[in-house]
Formats: C-alpha cells, sequence, structure tokens
C-alpha cells in the first residue's frame, strides 16, 4: 500500500468516526426520550392533573407538585429577569468598557456555571435557617439566583447585536441614554431578550438540587409561600427511588412532563431567534 | 410668556436628567447584585462551614470517616469520587464531543448541520434529574447485565488495572456514574468546541487543502493547532459541570462513603452527599460538615471554571486580533 492509500484510509477511518461519535450523541438523546415515551404515556390520565400526590398504594396525581413548580418558576422570573436584564444593560450599555464590567463578567460567568446545590446551600443558610423552616419562596429565591446569570449573559449579548448607528441616530435626536435604551435597543432586542428568558425558565424548571432543602415538598395542596411546597422535580426525585410501584409510575409522567415542556420551551426560544431578528441568527 | 416656555423645557431637561440617573444606578446596582450574589455564596459557606472545618482541622480533608452517630466526619471519599467519576467522564466524553464537533463544522452537509446541532443541544437542556432516572432505571442494568460482567472477565485478571475492575457487578456504581455524566457533558464540550473550530479561518484550511491535505490532515494540523486554547477551555468547562453535578449523580452512584479500589463498587461524591443528607442531618456539626463539603466543592469547580474562562479569553482576544 503506497502512502497516499494510507493517507487516504486514515482519512476515511477518522471521518467515519467522528460521524459514529455524532450517532452515539444521537443515540442517547433518542434513548431517553423513547424511555420518558414509553414509561410516562402510561400514566398519563387526566388525574394526573387533577389530583394530589398520593401516599403509597393508593392513586393519585400530580397536581399540586405541577403548581408548585409553575409557582415557584414564575415568581424566580419574576424577581430574576428584570434583574438579569437591568444588569445586561449595564454591561453592554453603561459599563461596556469599565473596569468593573471585565469582573462582572467573569463573576457571571462563575455564577452560571457553579453547581446548582451551592446555591441551594446559599439561600439554605441566607434564609431557611432564618425563618427557622423551609419555605416555597425560598426555592423561588434560589431558582431566581440560577436565572440571574443565564438573563445577564443573553441580555448583553442580545443588546451589543444592535446596530450602533441606530443607537447613535437617537441620541442625535437629543434623546437621553436612558430613552434610547428603552425605545430603540430594547425593542430592536426583543425577541433576543425573550429568547434569554426563555432559556433561563427552560434551566430553572428542571432544577432539583436547589429545592432539596429549600422548598422542600409536601404532599398535599398548599399555596401558602412561607411553608414548604410540593414541585415536579422533587417529587419525582422521591417517587423514582421509592419501592411503590404508583410513586413509579408517577415519577416517570412527572418526568415526561417536565422535559416536554423544556424541550418545547428550547425548541420555541431557537425559532424566536431565527425567525424574528436576522442579527440573532447563527 | 418667552420666560415660561424656558422654564418648561428646563423642567422636563430636568426631568429627563433624573430619570437618566435612576436608570443608570438601576441597572448599576443589578450589575453589583451579581458581584454581591457570589460574594454572599462564599461568605454563606465560609460561615456554615467554620464549625466543622474548626473541629476538624485539617483532618476533614485527610480522614475517610463519615459516621454520623458518632459525629466524625472526613470529607476524604466524597472528594475521591467527586474527582474520579468527573475524570472518567471527561476521559469518555472528550472523543465524542470532538467527534461532533469535527462533523458539524467540517463533515456535516448544511441542510444536516442545523437540525444536528440542535438535537445535540436539546441533549443539553434536558434536565438532571431525568438523567438521573434514566441510568437508573436503563443504563444501570444494562451495565450490570452485559457491561460490567465482560469487564470483570476481561479486564479483572490483567495487572495493575485489573484493580478496578474487581467485585461483583452491582450496576450502580462509580463506572455506571461516571457514563452518565459523560452522556451529561457532551453536549456541552462538543457545542464549545463547535464554536471554537468555526473561528478558525478559512483561508488557513484552504492552503492546507490547497497543498493536498485529506480533510483528516487539515483537521488535525491547522484546526486543532489554532483552537487548541479553546479546546481546552471547552473541556474545563465541561469538566466544570461534572464536577457540580448532583441530580443525576445521587441515582447511580449508590451513596456509600467509602473510597472502593473497584470502580464497580458503589461511592459517593461531595454533591450527592449533600444531595441526600442535608435536609435529613441533625446536629450542627453534621450539617456543617454538610456545607464544608459544599465550600470544598466549590473551591474546585471555581478553580477549573476561571481557567477555563481565562483559556477562551486568550482565544477571544487572539481571533479579534486576527480580524
Amino acid at each position: 500500500m503506497n502512502r497516499r492509500a494510507i493517507r487516504k484510509a486514515l482519512n476515511l477511518l477518522a471521518l467515519s468516526l467522528s460521524g459514529l461519535a455524532t450517532a452515539i450523541g444521537l443515540f442517547f438523546l433518542g434513548a431517553i426520550l423513547w424511555t420518558l415515551i414509553k414509561n410516562g404515556v402510561a400514566g398519563l390520565s387526566p388525574k394526573v392533573f387533577s389530583a394530589m400526590t398520593p401516599p403509597p398504594g393508593s392513586s393519585g396525581g400530580l397536581l399540586n407538585a405541577l403548581y408548585g413548580s409553575i409557582v415557584m418558576t414564575l415568581i424566580a422570573i419574576l424577581i430574576g429577569g428584570p434583574v438579569g436584564m437591568l444588569a445586561g444593560t449595564y454591561l453592554a450599555e453603561y459599563g461596556r468598557t469599565s473596569r468593573i464590567s471585565a469582573v462582572i463578567r467573569f463573576v457571571n460567568d462563575v455564577l452560571l456555571s457553579a453547581p446548582s446545590i451551592i446555591i441551594g446551600l446559599f439561600v439554605y443558610e441566607l434564609l431557611v435557617v432564618r425563618m427557622g423552616h423551609f419555605s416555597a419562596i425560598a426555592g423561588a429565591v434560589a431558582l431566581a439566583i440560577i436565572a440571574i446569570p443565564v438573563t445577564v449573559r443573553t441580555t448583553e449579548d442580545m443588546l451589543n447585536l444592535v446596530p450602533q448607528g441606530m443607537k447613535d441616530a437617537s441620541t442625535a435626536m437629543g434623546a437621553y441614554h436612558w430613552r434610547t435604551i428603552t425605545s430603540v435597543v430594547y425593542p430592536a432586542a426583543r425577541s433576543g431578550i425573550v429568547t434569554g428568558l426563555l432559556l433561563a425558565i427552560a434551566r430553572i424548571s428542571g432544577e432539583t438540587a436547589p429545592l432539596l432543602f429549600t422548598a422542600l415538598n409536601n404532599q398535599f395542596w398548599s399555596t401558602n409561600l412561607l411553608a414548604p411546597m410540593a414541585n415536579l422535580p422533587v417529587v419525582i426525585f422521591q417517587f423514582a427511588l421509592s419501592p411503590y410501584p404508583n410513586w413509579q409510575q408517577l415519577a416517570w409522567t412527572g418526568a415526561l412532563i417536565i422535559t416536554v415542556s423544556i424541550l418545547i420551551l428550547s425548541v420555541t426560544a431557537r425559532i424566536v431567534v431565527s425567525r424574528l431578528s436576522p442579527a440573532g441568527r447563527r | 410668556m418667552n420666560s415660561s416656555v424656558v422654564t418648561i423645557e428646563a423642567r422636563q431637561a430636568a426631568g429627563q436628567r433624573l430619570r437618566e440617573r435612576v436608570f443608570r444606578l438601576a441597572t448599576l446596582a443589578a450589575a453589583l447584585l451579581v458581584l454581591l450574589l457570589l460574594g454572599g455564596v462564599v461568605l454563606s459557606l465560609v460561615v456554615g462551614a467554620w464549625p466543622a472545618l474548626s473541629h476538624f482541622k485539617f483532618s476533614f480533608l485527610t480522614r475517610e470517616i463519615w459516621n454520623p452517630v458518632t459525629d466524625q466526619y472526613g470529607a476524604l471519599a466524597p472528594i475521591y469520587g467527586t474527582l474520579v467519576t468527573s475524570a472518567l467522564a471527561l476521559l469518555l466524553a472528550i472523543p465524542v464531543s470532538f467527534g461532533i464537533a469535527i462533523f458539524l463544522t467540517e463533515l456535516a452537509p448544511a441542510w444536516l448541520k442545523r437540525p444536528v446541532g440542535v438535537a445535540i443541544e436539546l441533549l443539553a437542556a434536558v434536565p438532571s434529574i431525568i438523567y438521573g432516572i434514566w441510568g437508573l432505571f436503563v443504563l444501570a442494568p444494562i451495565l450490570q447485565a452485559h457491561v460490567q460482567p465482560a469487564l470483570i472477565a476481561w479486564l479483572g485478571p490483567l495487572p495493575v488495572i485489573g484493580k478496578l475492575f474487581q467485585g461483583p457487578p452491582y450496576g450502580i456504581g462509580v463506572l455506571s456514574a461516571s457514563f452518565v455524566l459523560a452522556i451529561m457533558v457532551i453536549p456541552f464540550i462538543s457545542a464549545v468546541m463547535r464554536d471554537v473550530f468555526e473561528t478558525v479561518p478559512d483561508v488557513l484550511k484552504e492552503s492546507c487543502y490547497g497543498l493536498g491535505a485529506t480533510t483528516w490532515e487539515v483537521i488535525w494540523q491547522v484546526v486543532v493547532p489554532y483552537a487548541r486554547t479553546g479546546m481546552i477551555g471547552g473541556v474545563m468547562l465541561g469538566l466544570g459541570r461534572a464536577l457540580g453535578e448532583t441530580m443525576a449523580v445521587t441515582f447511580v452512584i449508590g451513596n456509600a462513603h467509602r473510597i472502593g479500589s473497584s470502580l464497580l463498587a458503589p461511592g459517593t461524591t461531595i454533591s450527592a452527599s449533600i444531595a441526600n443528607e442535608f435536609a435529613e442531618a441533625v446536629g450542627d456539626l453534621y450539617t456543617s460538615s454538610l456545607v464544608a463539603l459544599g465550600a470544598i466543592l466549590f473551591l474546585i469547580t471555581f478553580t477549573v471554571i476561571a481557567f477555563a474562562r481565562y483559556m477562551l479569553m486568550r482565544l477571544e482576544r487572539r481571533a479579534l486580533s486576527n480580524v
């Protein structure tokens, strides 16, 4: 075999392996989704959305857990969204080149990749210890702290995509900087910012670790934000590891619901980016 | 009349200036809150960990014992488990991620690029608890029935590395946890590698092709050397993920506070210990020891993430200077 043939063979081998690697990645996505559908669909019934989490052995649903997850995610995004957007605005507009912005960007990146269970410990020390008990609001704060760095990052990136000429035009009309930001920059970057918020919601709605010792869990219907509140991830965790078949079934169904919602959110976010703002296209 | 117009204008301008100042301060306050959050995290970890650290001193890091009954705690087993599972996960994930990144940037036809890229990114969006129950109910039984017996039979008798594959195939354990972690970090590493590969200037690749190089030679001799720092950054980000990952590991590692020489034996990691025990921990020393574990984890991940960001920042700067 001459040198050329060896090189060609090596090339073919390497490229086939890279195709194989991609197939492996896609295979695991398919395998996980298939497992969820196979095990989760069996338990899907109107009762899942209308009954409370049951004691072992009797039938029930996930209503209180769904409610708790939605409420805590909403509160978290209502706190984390505006804070993240304002901080991102500072980084992209007012403090674009200042030294403190470089530090904030770095710290934000650290928070973005910090283990979520550490955030749970922080909120435990901050709120749960002081209040003396677990509570839904502590869970929501933990989720908000996880949402903030995501929002900061996407907001800054999206605001940076707004052409400088548009801002200059607004400034030339005599607008103050805040007016330029709220009336020109925000509308131009709206779809990008919405995408960031959707991604933040997708990120926090599946988080389990930070809720384990902040919101804890609650077997009953509760709307009291100052008391422990049921939530889907922790219920899945508890039920999946239980020896009771009816609990395990509910865990699979809950897992299916949560994954499908998150995948829909992520795909929607991507569609928003590619459809509405040509600047955001990758 | 003229003077009243002037005062209205002046008042409007003053109102604008006030709003400008308020808005600016609001954004600055939000940005500073990010700093405050990190400060708060560090402070609360140090304060919470202090009782355990001052009680056990340095021996907290070097002892394997973890006994809530006698109130004796040492962090060695979780630290060991965290490092070993993450290292093994990277070992499995790096080649696959590299392959995916190569496929997405150099091989895939344009119509395939986007759907495959999105599918890999969706793998990253799946919450970690889903990986956990999938690992426990699907992957662990498969590993137990097919993979682990083969490993024990083939690798067990070998000298040195045979030690890693001893004992019964439990299904759950260090190896299974590493496997699940590997699947979890693949999308993160391959996404960064893909982005980094895309920064390689086409001119460089084309000149190499022009010399008659095959695609693989272009990748290995042009793309990889150019993108090396970014690739290391991406791997480090993946490592940061793996080190701190909680739910996926908690399901499949077996939660045993000991250091087994075999990869098939159950073990524990820092995050799994905290997740399992924190809500039920009784006694100040117990709770404080778990927070101390958290502080150690934070220190490790902080170092890794900071290093990753530094590498990626260096690459960004170079990409800018090339333009």
